[in-house]
């Protein structure tokens, strides 16, 4: 269910952000206090921290549009900002039409009031006067699938039933820009579905919709534009699919880095090295971020002391799926002396990858290497197909 | 914060649900429930009249004392519920103000209509025990609407000043407390104004606005033997002086309420 091009965003602009920056005082000690704000009445102990710095971009109207970017990127402070939860430092928001109030479902929700007095506790807070909440209850229970629990304590409420609850209020918002803080992983599959049905027919009627996330699968998916948030600075704005692998690009590496410490570029294990030497023909002697169609090329080299009769190379997936395979004997390739070189265009969709290499002897059983994960990376598919592969095609109309 | 803004029919729909939400959970999981909100000040009148006018003999010259002490208690608990209750609003609505965009100060007036609803009660209770006590009712009740706005305009200034700043200092409300309590004995409530024999103390007492408020009401509907702070002083100009400190604090409140009110979101 591709929605990116449903209906085609008009040039109306909606929302027109210029050059916002956004400041936050944190103060050092915790305890604010008549006390402390008199004695440090000068040397105030608090850091300024600039959250965002000049962000400037535009929304047109029935666009979905992302705000990505990792935790504290200040792409959550950017939706406060739109939401007029926050103000601005500087710089000016004008947006055209109502918007929704709301960054999060639920608000207000309350555990020790029962499903009934929550629907309209919240439906207040989203705008709606008590005979239009009478009006459109009978539906919202519907939608919730709630029925028999209205009348039961909030708390008594899984989760899984709030979020259904809160969500079938939100939408009956009739807003002209929708603001989503991660909300499409919310409740079980069958729910989500329903969710996702409700934004499809949100867009067609030309509503704005604007989601912020850091999961690039729903931006990908859902989104037509989208902006890259990093450390409060704006550096990239347009396409989604685009921002989608910026955003890996800039946030893959570290990650890796700081969690496995797996991210060596040579690997050696077991007497196998594997050395990344070009990329798309460039020399490159690293790199774990690589895009759809990169071809990659690595000098594979074992100790000389065995007789190789047969390299196979594999590429596997994240799932461990062997996704490709190929060795020396069965595409009838010599091998000369203790290293080989080995190119291999990535025609994979998004996701990561190892490379494992078995250095043989006669037979595939004799092995005397072994390289079980020989170089491990992350491949982004910014083009308009989905799936594991590319595989030839056509339309015909 | 503009009138018509104030009574928009969205405003007008969630500040009903507010204070509806307020009063089904405060008396949540309580045998007696609203009952509560009757009995508490009976029960303070009740150790009050027993302490102060059966062991210690106050107000033996004033008629129907005891309606007159519980006219001061209820005046007095109104302005304490509702600056204390209302100085927390904000903070403990601090969930909806990160979270949704509506009108900060609704959320102070939604607390401080809690506690007029409340005063309307317990203004019942007083009626009731004017039957028993066999007051006249005079033409000068008429006042009392006027006197019950001035203390709810007071207390409301206060309330917008207290809640904005206890955002930023949470010292606040042990302050306030300190006051409520200074200012309960303050304020001539369980002890006749004529009990004070220093003039000046009296006058000075009687330029605080609840002292005023309180001895005009009892005036107005207890006993014309209340002395007011018309009868302390011969000219009109320091008469107006309470008057000015209300709406002082009004725009004191609201100034300041407005002013922080933009940045609450980021400092809760």
């Amino acid at each position: 269910m591709d929605s990116s091009s449903d209906t085609a965003p008009t040039d109306e602009t909606v929302i027109k952000v210029s050059d916002i920056s956004k400041t936050f005082r944190l103060p050092h000690e915790r305890s604010a206090s008549v006390k402390s704000a008199l004695i440090n009445f000068r040397r105030r102990g608090f850091e300024r921290q600039k959250t965002l710095t000049d962000i400037s971009f535009e929304v047109k109207k029935g666009e979905f549009f992302g705000i990505v970017g990792r935790n504290g990127s200040g792409k959550s402070t950017m939706l406060k900002l739109l939401a007029g939860i926050y103000t601005p430092d500087k710089g000016t928001i004008d947006i055209r039409g109502k918007l929704t109030p709301f960054i999060e479902l639920g608000v207000g929700f309350n555990p020790e009031l029962t499903g009934r007095e929550n629907v309209f506790l919240n439906g207040a807070l989203l705008g709606f006067n008590r005979r239009e909440m009478e009006a459109m209850y009978g539906d919202i229970v519907e939608f919730a699938e709630l029925e028999r629990f209205m009348d039961q304590k909030l708390k008594n409420y899984s989760s899984g039933m709030q979020v259904r609850l809160a969500f079938s209020i939100a939408i009956r918002v009739q807003s002209d820009i929708l603001l989503i803080d991660e909300v499409l992983a919310v409740g079980d599959e069958r729910f989500q579905n329903k969710c996702l049905k409700v934004f499809q027919e949100l867009k067609e009627s030309g509503t704005t919709i604007i989601l912020v996330s850091h999961d690039m699968a729903s931006v990908k998916r859902f989104c037509d534009r989208a902006v890259v948030i990093h450390d409060g600075h704006l550096v990239y704005e347009g396409d989604a699919n685009k921002a989608a692998s910026e955003y890996v690009k800039l946030n893959f590496p570290e990650t890796v880095a700081a969690s496995s410490g797996r991210n060596k570029f040579d690997k050696q294990q077991d007497k196998i090295t594997v050395r990344l030497k070009n990329v798309n023909g460039k020399p490159k002697s690293n790199g774990v971020v690589f895009s759809h169609g990169d071809k990659l090329t690595f000098d594979i080299s074992w100790q000389s002391k065995a007789a190789a009769r047969n390299v196979g190379i594999a590429l596997y997936n994240e799932a461990g799926q062997y996704v490709f395979g190929a060795n020396t004997i069965l595409e009838k390739q010599e091998i000369k002396g203790n290293s080989i070189e080995y190119s291999l265009t990535l025609n994979v969709g998004d996701g990561d990858y190892y490379i494992q290499v078995g250095v043989f002897g006669k037979t595939d059983a004799e092995k005397v290497y072994f390289l079980e994960k020989g170089y491990e990376f992350k491949v982004i598919n910014d083009e308009a197909w989905q799936g594991m592969t590319h595989l030839p095609h056509e339309w015909r109309t | 914060m503009s009138f018509a803004n104030i009574l928009s029919k969205r405003n007008r729909a969630l500040l009903r649900e507010l204070v509806a939400t307020d009063f089904k959970l405060r008396y949540q999981g309580s045998v007696l429930g609203y009952a509560w909100s009757l009995l508490r000040p009976l029960l303070v009148f009740l150790i009050l009249y027993i302490v102060f006018v059966r062991f210690l003999k106050f107000g033996g010259d004033i008629p129907h004392f005891p309606v007159y002490l519980l006219l001061g208690i209820v005046l007095w608990q109104f302005f304490a519920d509702m600056t204390s209750q209302s100085l927390n609003s904000v903070v403990a609505r601090g969930d909806l103000i990160r979270k949704i965009r509506i009108p900060r100060w609704l959320i102070v007036l939604s607390s401080s209509i809690s506690a007029v609803i409340n005063l309307g009660l317990n203004m019942v209770v007083v009626f009731v025990f004017m039957l028993f006590n066999d007051v006249d009712l005079m033409m000068t009740a008429l006042r009392i609407p006027l006197i019950l706005v001035e203390i709810y305009v007071l207390a409301l200034g206060l309330s917008l000043f207290l809640a904005a700043a206890f955002v930023k200092f949470r010292d606040v409300s042990y302050i306030w407390e300190v006051f409520l309590q200074a200012g309960f004995y303050i304020t001539p409530i369980l002890y006749p104004l004529s009990q004070i024999t220093n003039e000046t103390f009296q006058k000075l007492i009687m330029l605080n606005p609840m002292a005023q408020a309180v001895q005009d009401a009892r005036y107005s509907v207890v006993t014309h033997q209340t002395q007011t702070i018309h009868q302390l002083f011969n000219t009109i100009w320091p008469t107006l002086i309470p008057f000015a400190i209300v709406v002082l604090a009004l725009v004191i409140g609201v100034f300041y309420f407005k002013k922080e009110a933009n940045y609450f979101a980021e400092n809760i």
